[in-house]
C-alpha cells in the first residue's frame, strides 16, 4: 500500500458525519430566536437533560473555547479579554469566551445570545465567576447548581443538598420557559443520556485492542456530541455508528497509528491548537495515545445514574464526576485506565488554564510511579492560549521521553 | 500617647512560637486553618486553638515537588512550611471551601498528613442556594464529629454556644475597631492594625476577647488622631505585609476600611440565637461579608464595596491580589467598572509574594495617592 492509501484507510469515516451534525447543531442554535426557541449556556459538566426535555437549546462556551483553540484564534481573543482587564493567568476558555462575546469573535462568529445560563461547578470554581460575568453582560438569568467537591466521599448531606438544587433547577426552567416540565419526556431524555454515555464508553473501550482503532486525539474530536447533544437520539445513533466502525477496524486490523509499538495515556485537556502536531510527533515514534482521562470524564458518573429514576440519580451523578474528586481517587482512576488499556507511559499536560485538573498532577505522577512503575512526560502548555506553548521545548521532551520508553521496551504484562 | 499591647506585636511576629507555647501550657491540640470560612468556633468548643496559617515567609522551596508555578504564593508557601517542618506544632488542619487551588492543596496536604487530623468543610459555593443552611448545619456537625473522634472529645451544643459567645465578643470588638478606624483614621498606625488582626487569628480566643476589650477602651480614650490625609480602602484576599501600610502612610494616606479575608470578612457577622447554635453558626458563615469564591448574587460584592467606601468617605480603593488568585482576578474588572461609575479611583496591585513586595508597591502606590 502506498503511504497515501494507508493514510486513507486509517481515516475514520464517521468524521464527516460528525462535522455535519455539529454544523447543523450550531445553525439551529444560532437561529433559535427566529424559530421561537430558547438558548441556554451551560457548563460542560452541567446537567443538560432538563434543558433538552424543555426543548431549550444548550450551548457550551467550553466547546466554543475548544473550537477557538483548534482554529488558532485563542491568543487573539484572550488578548481581547486582557484588554478588558482580565488577567492573563485566568482560564483561557473563560478569557476567549469573554473576549469573543462583545465582538462576535471566533470561528463561528460568536455564540447565540443566552436566554439563561446554567452553571454547575462540578468542574471548577472558574465557571462560577465566568458565568457571573456573562450573566451580567447578557443580562440573562443565571442558575447555579452547586456540587460540593467530594475529597474523599460523597455524603448524604451532599446528596440531599444537590437533590434540592436539582428541584430548584427544574423550577427555574419552568419559570423561564413559562410551562411545566413533562416528567415522562425528562425520564426518556435521561435514558438516552445514559445510553449515549454507555456507547461513548464502549467506543473508548475499543482502544484496549492492539492496535488501538482510535487514539485519544480521535476521541478529542468525537467527544463533541457527548458534551453538546447528550440526552438526544442523535448522539445515541452517532455513537452506535462510530462503535460499529471501530469494531470493523479491529476486524480489519486497522490502527490509529501506522505501526503501534507503544501505548500511552493522556491526562488533562487537549492542547487544541496542536493536536495534529502532537499526534504526528508521537506516531513518528510508533506511539499511540490510546486513552485519556478527559474524554472519559463524560462517563465517569455512569455508576451513579439510574435509568429508571434519572431525576433522582442526577444529584449524585453530577456530583461524583472525575474533576470533583480528591486527587487520590483521580490517581486510582488513572491506574485503572493504565491497566485496562495496557499503557507503557503517562503523558500529562500541565495546563496553566485549569488548576483543578493540573494542581495535584505531580502527586498523581508519583502514585503511578509507585504503583505501576510507569514513567511520565510532563508537557507545560495551555489548552487554548498558544503563548504558553514552546514547540521546540515540547519536541525535545517528547523525543527524550520516547527514548526512555523504547529503552524499557513495551510492557510485557499485557 | 497610644501604645499597643506588646502581646499583639509579639504574636503577630511569630504565631507559630505562640502556638507552641500555648500547646505546652494547655496540652490541647492546635488546628491550622487557611481560610476565614473555617469554622473556628467548633475548634474552640473542643478546647483546641485555631491557628490561621498565612505563610511564615521562609520561602516556598519544596512546594514545587507538588505544585506548579501557577499556584498562588499562599498555597505554595503554606505547603512549603508544612513539608519543611515549620508547622510541626499542628495537630491537624481544617480546609474550608475556597478556590480550586486551595481544594487541591487540601488533597496534597491530606496525602502527606503524617497521621495528623485533616478535615474539609465544603461550604456551599452559592451561599443562598436552596437548602444551603440545612446543608451547612450538616457539614458543621460532621466536622465536629470527625474532630471529636480524632481527639476523643465530644462537642455538645452548650460548649459550642459558649465558644460562639466568645467569637461574638471578639467580632463585636473588632467591628468596633473598624468603626473607630473610620471615624478617627490614624488612631492606630497601619502596622499596629495589622498586628491586631493577625493576632486575632492566633491568640487563645478567651484571652484575645479580653485583650480586645482593653484595646477598644484605650482607643476610645484617644481624642487627637493624626490627620488622615487621603482616605483609602484596601480590598483583596490575604494581607499580611506591614510594608503595605508603611508605604501608604509614608505617601500621606491612611487605610480607613478594608475588604480583606484577613480583615473585615473575618470580623463580619454575628452568631445568634445561641440556643439554636448549629443553625445560627451556619447562618453566620453563609450571611457574612462574602468572598469572591462564593456566589451571593451578581452585584453583591460591588454593592458592598461601594457602600463601604462611601461610608468610609474613601478617596480611593487599592486592590491587593496575589498573582494566580482566580476568584479575585475574575471579579476585578467588574468591581473597577462599578467604582469608576461611582467616581472612585482605584489601583490594582498584583503581588507575586507580598512579603517581598515593598519595592513593587512603593512606586505605584505613591503615584496613585499623588493623583487622588
Ligand atoms: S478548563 Fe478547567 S478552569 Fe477552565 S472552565 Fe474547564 S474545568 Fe474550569
Ligand atoms: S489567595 Fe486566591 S488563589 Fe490563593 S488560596 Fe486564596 S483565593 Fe485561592
Amino acid at each position: 500500500m502506498t503511504v497515501d492509501s494507508a493514510r486513507e484507510t486509517r481515516k475514520i469515516r464517521c468524521v464527516a458525519k460528525m462535522k455535519e451534525i455539529m454544523t447543523h447543531y450550531y445553525i439551529e442554535a444560532k437561529t433559535a430566536a427566529e424559530n421561537g426557541r430558547k438558548v441556554a449556556w451551560i457548563t460542560s459538566g452541567g446537567p443538560v437533560e432538563p434543558l433538552i426535555a424543555m426543548d431549550v437549546i444548550p450551548v457550551y462556551p467550553e466547546n466554543h473555547g475548544a473550537m477557538i483553540g483548534a482554529a488558532k484564534m485563542g491568543q487573539e481573543l484572550c488578548e481581547k479579554a486582557e484588554a478588558m482587564g482580565y488577567s492573563s493567568d485566568l482560564c483561557a476558555y473563560a478569557r476567549a469566551d469573554i473576549g469573543a462575546a462583545p465582538i462576535d469573535g471566533g470561528p463561528i462568529g460568536g455564540l447565540p445570545r443566552p436566554d439563561m445560563l446554567v452553571c454547575c461547578n462540578n468542574i471548577c470554581g472558574t465557571v462560577l465567576k465566568w458565568y457571573e460575568i456573562q450573566a451580567r453582560y447578557f443580562n440573562a438569568p443565571l442558575f447555579i447548581l452547586d456540587t460540593p467537591i467530594c475529597h474523599t466521599d460523597c455524603s448524604d448531606a451532599v446528596r440531599r443538598y444537590v437533590a434540592g438544587q436539582i428541584r430548584a433547577y427544574i423550577a427555574f426552567l419552568e419559570t423561564v420557559c413559562g410551562r411545566p416540565m413533562d416528567r415522562e419526556r425528562m425520564e426518556a431524555v435521561g435514558r438516552l443520556s445514559i445510553e449515549g454515555q454507555r456507547l461513548w464508553q464502549s467506543v473508548l473501550d475499543t482502544a484496549a485492542h492492539r492496535p488501538a482503532p482510535l487514539s485519544a486525539f480521535d476521541a478529542f474530536f468525537h467527544l463533541a456530541l457527548i458534551v453538546t447533544l447528550r440526552g438526544t437520539r442523535i448522539a445515541v445513533d452517532y455513537y452506535r455508528e462510530l462503535l460499529a466502525e471501530m469494531h470493523q477496524r479491529i476486524a480489519d486490523g486497522i490502527g490509529a497509528v501506522p505501526e503501534e509499538r507503544y501505548r500511552l495515556l493522556w491526562d488533562n485537556l487537549p492542547i487544541w491548537y496542536r493536536t495534529r502536531w502532537l499526534s504526528e510527533r508521537f506516531a513518528a515514534h510508533g506511539a499511540c495515545l490510546v486513552a485519556d482521562t478527559y474524554t472519559s470524564a463524560w462517563c465517569s458518573s455512569l455508576p451513579y445514574l439510574d435509568e429508571n429514576d434519572f431525576i433522582a440519580s442526577m444529584a449524585e451523578g453530577y456530583t461524583r464526576i472525575y474533576l470533583n474528586l480528591g486527587i487520590d481517587q483521580m490517581a486510582a482512576a488513572v491506574i485503572d485506565m493504565i491497566d485496562k488499556y495496557g499503557v507503557d507511559g503517562l503523558v500529562m499536560h500541565s495546563n496553566r488554564s485549569c488548576k483543578p485538573y493540573s494542581l495535584g498532577q505531580y502527586d498523581i505522577q508519583r502514585i503511578v510511579a509507585e504503583q505501576r512503575g510507569l514513567p511520565t512526560l510532563m508537557i507545560e502548555a495551555d489548552m487554548v492560549d498558544s503563548r504558553a506553548f514552546s514547540e521546540s521545548q515540547v519536541e525535545t521532551r517528547i523525543d527524550a521521553f520516547m527514548e526512555m520508553i523504547k529503552a524499557r521496551g513495551p510492557r510485557k504484562d499485557h | 500617647m497610644f501604645q499597643l499591647d506588646p502581646r499583639f506585636v509579639q504574636i503577630a511576629a511569630d504565631p507559630i512560637a505562640y502556638a507552641r507555647q500555648w500547646k505546652k501550657q494547655t496540652g490541647q491540640p492546635v488546628i491550622g486553618t487557611l481560610c476565614s470560612y473555617a469554622p473556628e468556633e467548633i475548634v474552640v468548643a473542643g478546647g483546641g486553638l485555631p491557628l490561621r496559617l498565612l505563610t511564615t515567609g521562609a520561602g516556598d522551596q519544596g512546594a514545587d515537588a507538588h505544585l506548579q508555578a501557577y499556584s498562588c504564593s499562599l498555597v505554595r508557601g503554606a505547603l512549603a512550611d508544612w513539608l519543611n517542618g515549620r508547622l510541626a506544632e499542628l495537630d491537624g488542619i481544617v480546609f474550608a471551601h475556597t478556590c480550586d487551588s486551595m481544594q487541591r492543596l487540601s488533597d496534597i496536604w491530606r496525602l502527606s498528613r503524617q497521621g495528623r487530623f485533616h478535615a474539609d468543610v465544603v461550604w456551599p459555593a452559592t451561599v443562598a442556594a436552596p437548602g444551603a443552611e440545612a446543608y451547612g448545619v450538616e457539614i458543621l456537625q460532621a466536622f465536629a464529629a470527625a474532630y471529636g473522634r480524632h481527639f476523643h472529645l465530644a462537642i455538645a451544643a452548650p460548649a459550642l454556644a459558649a465558644a460562639a459567645a466568645i467569637y461574638n465578643r471578639i467580632r463585636d470588638r473588632l467591628r468596633r475597631l473598624y468603626a473607630l478606624r473610620r471615624e478617627q483614621p490614624g488612631v492606630m498606625p497601619g502596622r499596629d492594625w495589622l498586628a491586631v488582626m493577625r493576632t486575632a487569628m492566633v491568640m487563645d480566643r478567651s484571652i484575645l476577647a479580653e485583650a480586645l476589650d482593653s484595646l477598644v477602651s484605650a482607643l476610645e480614650q484617644e481624642t487627637a488622631a493624626p490627620a488622615a490625609g487621603k482616605r483609602l480602602v484596601l480590598a483583596g484576599g490575604v494581607c499580611e505585609a506591614p510594608a503595605i501600610y508603611d508605604v501608604i502612610e509614608a505617601a500621606g494616606a491612611t487605610v480607613v476600611w478594608d475588604d480583606l479575608c484577613t480583615g473585615w470578612r473575618y470580623a463580619a457577622g454575628h452568631i445568634e440565637p445561641l440556643d439554636e447554635i448549629w443553625t445560627a453558626l451556619a447562618r453566620r458563615y453563609l450571611q457574612r461579608s462574602v468572598c469572591p469564591a462564593k456566589h451571593a448574587g451578581l452585584t453583591r460584592r460591588a454593592d458592598d464595596l461601594i457602600e463601604a467606601a462611601r461610608l468610609a468617605k474613601a478617596d480611593g480603593v487599592i486592590f491587593l491580589f496575589l498573582k494566580f488568585c482566580d476568584p479575585h482576578l475574575f471579579d476585578y474588572p467588574y468591581l473597577k467598572q462599578r467604582l469608576d461609575a461611582a467616581g472612585l479611583p482605584c489601583l490594582m496591585v498584583e503581588l507575586e509574594d507580598q512579603r517581598a513586595a515593598e519595592g513593587q508597591l512603593r512606586t505605584r502606590c505613591e503615584a496613585f495617592i499623588e493623583m487622588l
